[in-house]
């Protein structure tokens, strides 16, 4: 910046502040603490249940007046009436079960499986150093890639499903109980042997307790990695479930069921999230944090 | 007195890149059975490394270390090591703390949370026994600290500068306590501090220590009468001693005068 623009913009500033704020003889404005007032809760729940009307609302003139196309967009008169038949006349709660029990199985399995790996690592440092470049290769590779394949060995049913939901779940998992691993302070592994510990009483009573909060970190991170893994092993060929239903409805350009779906999807990723956060609170009490 | 702790010959030197770094120079030492014995001297003098081979964490490359007369040279679980950190597991109340030493020798917990409450009650800890460390003052956290230490049965404790991260207040609170446990328990205890008047206040025996390498100066026996009052800290005696005492760490590294 040269000394002119200094000054052009050195100018400016007085300007702006010299009405609303006088100048202190020192020549510093007054400056006060900006205020933010809290809306009360019933105010804030108004305005987001009068924007998501809003939204509805001015879709369904859309299309019926012809500016959004119905074709491509649906409607949410139509897509109502869709949601009604298929949970009376459709097979939606063998969908929501499909769907849900592929998730959690391949939850439950990865977060173990991957959190018990990567806690193994504290065994032994060659064993760690080994394991490394595959446990890193393994993570930059994009799992999903694999999910045809996985589909060709294990089959077009639940297996399948639960099997990418692992694939997805078990690096992550790895690597973080292995960062907790890494965290614990070297002095307490000095204090556990200075009593005469064994290495089983180290691990049982120091490293899987410091590693649990580093384990719970990542069960919510989890539960949508299982769910993209069910549902994207559903698009590649399933019989049953909410992702196959989204891919047939979109391929026979029912896009009301297509809306439908994703709805009950995200209302089944909603209950998903809150049982684990329920979850990781309930874990953490017993962490006195 | 019988003597508890012998190093026999003791040192330590490190293979470095750079050649060979020697950390403590071959010594002798020998704590008597029940006394209360400093340790004092400027970082890097090998205080550290001398608790790290008496607690048998660390092989010397040369000596032996003798408990009760028996080679103890790297065997862990011997002596009870209160490190510099309080290192209190905070998914544990104070009371599941305080007995881990018990809990990994083997004892039933019930039986260990039995033994262990009274002596909460007793050492000042009364009412915090069921919270976690999070919700204690760092005083606190070092009484429960030493109390684990004290009840892991052995009878020599080291204690590596418990206070160092005290306040002033709290640390001279928590040395009229230190004595009061050490009076009761009749532990054999070697106490590493930077603080010769807390060395002095405390001790029997103070041994100073140099660096580069690290090696015992001087011992200096306290024959102040027990109990100490305060105000011990004003009479020529004491004044004396910490003069001495003074005067020995200001002495030079060998290497350095070489």
């Amino acid at each position: 910046m040269t000394v002119q623009d200094t000054r052009h913009v050195a100018g400016m500033t007085d300007i702006d502040s010299a009405p609303s704020a006088p100048a202190t003889p020192t020549g510093k404005p007054v400056r006060r603490l900006p205020v933010q007032k809290d809306w009360p809760l019933w105010a804030i729940v108004t305005t987001q249940i009068g924007i998501l009307v809003g939204i509805v609302g001015l879709w369904e003139i859309g299309a019926r007046t012809g500016v959004v196309d119905g074709f491509f967009w649906s409607q949410p008169s139509a897509i109502a009436r869709t949601f009604v038949i298929f949970f009376t006349e459709g097979d939606a709660w063998t969908d929501i079960s499909f769907t849900f029990r592929s998730t959690i199985l391949g939850f439950i399995i990865g977060t173990t499986t991957g959190s018990l790996f990567g806690l193994s690592f504290w065994w032994s440092r060659n064993y760690a150093a080994i394991a490394q470049p595959y446990v890193i290769c393994f993570e930059s590779m994009p799992k999903l890639a694999l999910a045809p394949l996985i589909i060709l060995v294990f089959g077009l049913g639940l297996t399948s499903k639960v099997a990418i939901a692992i694939a997805l779940t078990f690096v992550i998992s790895t690597l973080t109980a292995y960062a907790g691993v890494k965290a614990i302070d070297p002095d307490g592994e000095k204090l556990f042997y200075s009593l005469g510990a064994s290495r089983w009483q180290v691990f049982r009573k120091l490293v899987a307790p410091a590693c649990l909060p580093w384990i719970i970190s990542v069960l919510r991170v989890n539960i949508g990695l299982a769910l993209t893994g069910a549902i994207v092993g559903e698009f590649i060929s399933s019989q049953h479930g909410l992702g196959r239903t989204i891919f047939y409805a979109g391929s026979t350009y029912e896009i009301s069921l297509v809306w439908v779906a994703v709805f009950v999807l995200s209302t089944l990723a909603i209950i998903m999230y809150a049982a684990v956060s329920w979850l990781e609170s309930v874990l953490r009490k017993g962490t006195g944090q | 007195m019988p003597v508890k702790v012998h190093l026999d010959q003791v040192g330590m030197a490190f293979t470095t890149p750079a050649g060979t770094f020697r950390a403590v120079a071959p010594m002798n030492l020998s704590i008597e059975s029940g006394r209360f014995v400093s340790l004092v001297g400027p970082s890097g003098c090998g205080k550290s490394t001398l608790f790290n081979i008496i607690a048998g964490l660390l092989q010397p490359t040369e000596g032996r270390v003798l408990i009760d007369g028996e080679d103890a040279t790297g065997t862990i679980g011997r002596v009870g090591y209160m490190l510099q950190k309080d290192l209190l597991l905070p998914w544990r109340t104070v009371l599941d703390n305080v007995i881990l030493g018990m809990e990994i020798q083997g004892k039933p917990l019930k039986e260990a949370r039995e033994r262990a409450l009274p002596l909460l009650h007793k050492y000042g800890l009364a009412g915090f026994e069921y919270l976690y460390p999070n919700s204690l003052s760092g005083g606190m956290r070092q009484r429960a600290a030493l109390l684990r230490t004290l009840l892991f049965d052995t009878d020599v404790i080291l204690l590596d500068e418990p206070f160092g991260a005290l306040d002033a207040q709290t640390k001279l609170q928590m040395q009229e306590w230190l004595m009061q446990l050490w009076s009761d328990f009749k532990k054999t205890v070697v106490f590493v501090t930077h603080d010769v008047e807390e060395a002095i206040y405390l001790s029997d025996e103070i041994h100073v220590m140099g660096t580069r390498p690290g090696r015992v100066l001087e011992t200096i026996p306290i024959t102040l009468a027990r109990p100490r009052a305060r105000t011990t800290a004003l009479t020529p005696e004491f004044i004396a001693i910490k003069e001495r005492c003074m005067n020995l760490l200001a002495t030079p590294a060998l290497d350095k005068a070489a």
